[in-house]
């Protein structure tokens, strides 16, 4: 199968400050890929990049194995950029014909696309009168036109209230269940957790880890924390046999690999008089996203 | 290509009525037009033009304060400002060339300030000739007004939206068009008026100086219209008029230049926007 982008080693400088190094990535026809990362971590320049709209210092991007900006490159792909305002004054109808006039894609579709993204009802209000959801909704429909093979979308939910995020998603899917390769960009791995297939942290514009969620977990090899509450006075037995920290009087936190995992399990069952309550606890999103955008050149020889 | 400029043609054309600036501009254009006619209709009789052809000619010399005005603040925020709104980018991000977007605001424009022109000159025209007497030559000075009139929006509509271009930001498109219209409309004159004071009469009054007052749009403009009519009672600068070392039309040809400087520099310049 061949990629529909394609980016191989790609180097940008603003003046000096390196803002994209080394980063290659691919995304393939209706594959969903996130691109995670910090405020300034180089997502939306990377979409730019795509776009055209910037040069690299060096490396290369295809789209469809066109140059990016190119006429064909553009033709494949759409974009959804992260902060957009349509004209205030024109209809949601409108601004959808007129993208949809600039792709040469039949009028006809209009109608389908509002449909699809619930804003039907309000296709004939300005757009000035819409809500923030409303307005995202009316940026993914307009990236929907002409079933494009790549999608570009760059922070498409921030702002936006989880049930409208929900719902952004499962548009999102169905066009990679029609055949679009989707890229888009996002702050937290919470999000994005099972509403793509693969995961890419960018931080300070090196590429940190690239691959399912299950891949990254098992990566980033982040101990596994089993939370003990003892009896009355048997804290501090506990804490004498097994270590970990103390959380309070009777609260005790163990730190575990997945692999010894079910070894401490069975050790502390033997102490089961002396125990309230078990919890296990696997490395959050959280801290496994952590993980890798804290991880930089520097901190690796700590 | 036409249905991609098309389509950019209509959605500016369509935001221009909606921000009710056509009908601004017919209503300025067409109240000073009136005024003029008015005025030209009291002292009429007193000269040996017509009240069409006298007001042609008053009204050419105020159209060359007032439509570069009008052209330029129509179109000096239409790029910046959508990179500012960041709408630009997705226009950019589909298969529409950079030259068909410039090309279609540009279009759009212009024919939004045509169409003021118009309505505002064309209902004057009419009501003098309803009141007044016209003579042939009066008709004939009218339809060259109002249609140089229109190619001089055209080339200020086309330098707003190249200064938009050039600029980027819509602060800086806003002081760049205020500065080009004071220096061509303004500043220009009372330059070559300075120069010929200074030079007298020589080669420079003769050979130079009426290139470079037709190197200058708006001078171009209210030149032509002035050197069409024999009898118009002129001064300064237009004194000029009578004794061109070339023929009025070449004022035109000027025009023609200007405007496709413009479109090409332009053009030119939509396409190194980073949106
Ligand atoms: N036009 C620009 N000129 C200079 N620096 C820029 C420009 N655009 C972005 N940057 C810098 O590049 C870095 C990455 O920015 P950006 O791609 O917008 O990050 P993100 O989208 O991940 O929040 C930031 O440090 C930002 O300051
Ligand atoms: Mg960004």
């Amino acid at each position: 199968m061949t990629a529909i982008l394609d980016i191989n080693a790609l180097c940008l400088s603003f003046g000096g400050q390196k803002v994209l190094d080394d980063v290659s990535l691919s995304v393939q026809p209706g594959e969903r890929l996130a691109l995670l990362g910090h405020n300034g971590a180089g997502k939306s320049t990377l979409f730019k990049t795509v776009l055209g709209f910037l040069r690299p210092s060096s490396g290369t991007v295809a789209v469809a194995g066109h140059a990016p900006g190119s006429n064909p490159a553009r033709e494949a792909l759409n974009y959804l950029p992260e902060v957009v305002s349509f004209q205030r004054n024109l209809s949601g109808r409108e601004v959808l014909s007129y993208f949809s006039g600039l792709r040469g894609t039949p009028k006809t579709e209009v109608s389908d696309l509002l449909a699809r993204v619930g804003l039907l009802d309000a296709a004939d209000r300005p757009v000035g009168a819409y809500s923030k959801g409303m307005r995202q909704r009316l940026g993914l429909a307009q990236a929907l036109i002409g079933a494009p093979r790549l999608l570009l979308l760059d922070e498409p939910t921030s702002g936006l209230d989880p049930v409208s995020r929900h719902e952004f998603y499962e548009v999102i899917a169905d066009a990679a269940a029609r055949g679009s390769a989707v890229l888009l960009s996002s702050h937290g791995l919470e999000e994005v957790q099972d509403k793509t297939d693969r995961i890419a942290i960018l931080a300070r514009g090196q590429l940190k880890a690239e691959g399912t969620l299950a891949d990254l977990a098992q990566e980033a090899g982040l101990p596994i924390t089993i939370r003990i509450s003892a009896k009355p006075g048997a804290a501090d037995d506990l804490h004498g046999e097994f270590g970990g920290r103390r959380i309070n009087g009777c609260r005790l936190d163990l730190d575990c690999g997945q692999g010894t995992k079910v070894d401490l399990l069975a050790r502390l069952g033997r102490h089961q008089d002396r125990l309230r309550d078990i919890e296990i606890c696997p490395p959050g999103l959280t801290d496994i996203y952590r993980h890798f955008s804290r991880m930089g050149p520097t901190e690796d020889q700590i | 290509m036409s249905t991609r400029i098309g389509t950019v043609f209509g959605q500016e054309l369509r935001q221009a009525r909606r921000n009710l600036w056509v009908i601004l501009a017919t209503a300025v254009l067409g109240l000073f037009a009136l005024a003029l006619a008015l005025f030209g209709a009291g002292q009429g009789s007193g000269l040996k033009v017509d009240v069409l052809t006298l007001t042609a000619v008053s009204l050419a010399t105020l159209s060359v304060y007032l439509i570069p005005l009008i052209a330029l603040l129509m179109s000096y925020d239409s790029i910046s400002g959508e990179v500012e709104r960041g709408s630009l980018a997705l226009t950019f991000a589909t298969p529409v060339r950079r030259w068909e977007v410039f090309v279609g605001k540009f279009l759009a424009q212009t024919v939004a300030v045509c169409v003021a022109i118009l309505i505002a000159f064309g209902t004057v025209g009419c009501i003098i000739g309803f009141l007044a007497e016209v003579s042939q030559e009066g008709v004939y000075a009218w339809l060259r007004l109002m249609l140089s009139a229109g190619g001089l929006g055209a080339i200020f509509v086309g330098t707003g939206l190249m200064l938009s271009a050039l600029t980027g930001r819509t602060a800086r498109a806003a002081a760049a068009a205020v500065g080009v219209w004071l220096l061509l409309v303004v500043l220009y004159d009372v330059a070559l008026l300075g120069a010929i004071m200074a030079a007298g009469e020589g080669i420079f009054s003769t050979h130079v100086f009426p290139w470079l007052v037709i190197a200058n749009p708006a001078d171009a403009f209210r030149l032509y219209n002035l050197a069409m009519i024999d009898a118009a009672p002129v001064a300064g600068i237009d004194g000029l008029s009578q004794t061109l070392p070339f023929p009025p039309v070449a004022a035109l040809a000027a025009l023609g230049l200007w405007l496709m400087a413009t479109i090409a520099i332009g053009s030119a310049r939509t396409k190194r926007i980073v949106p």
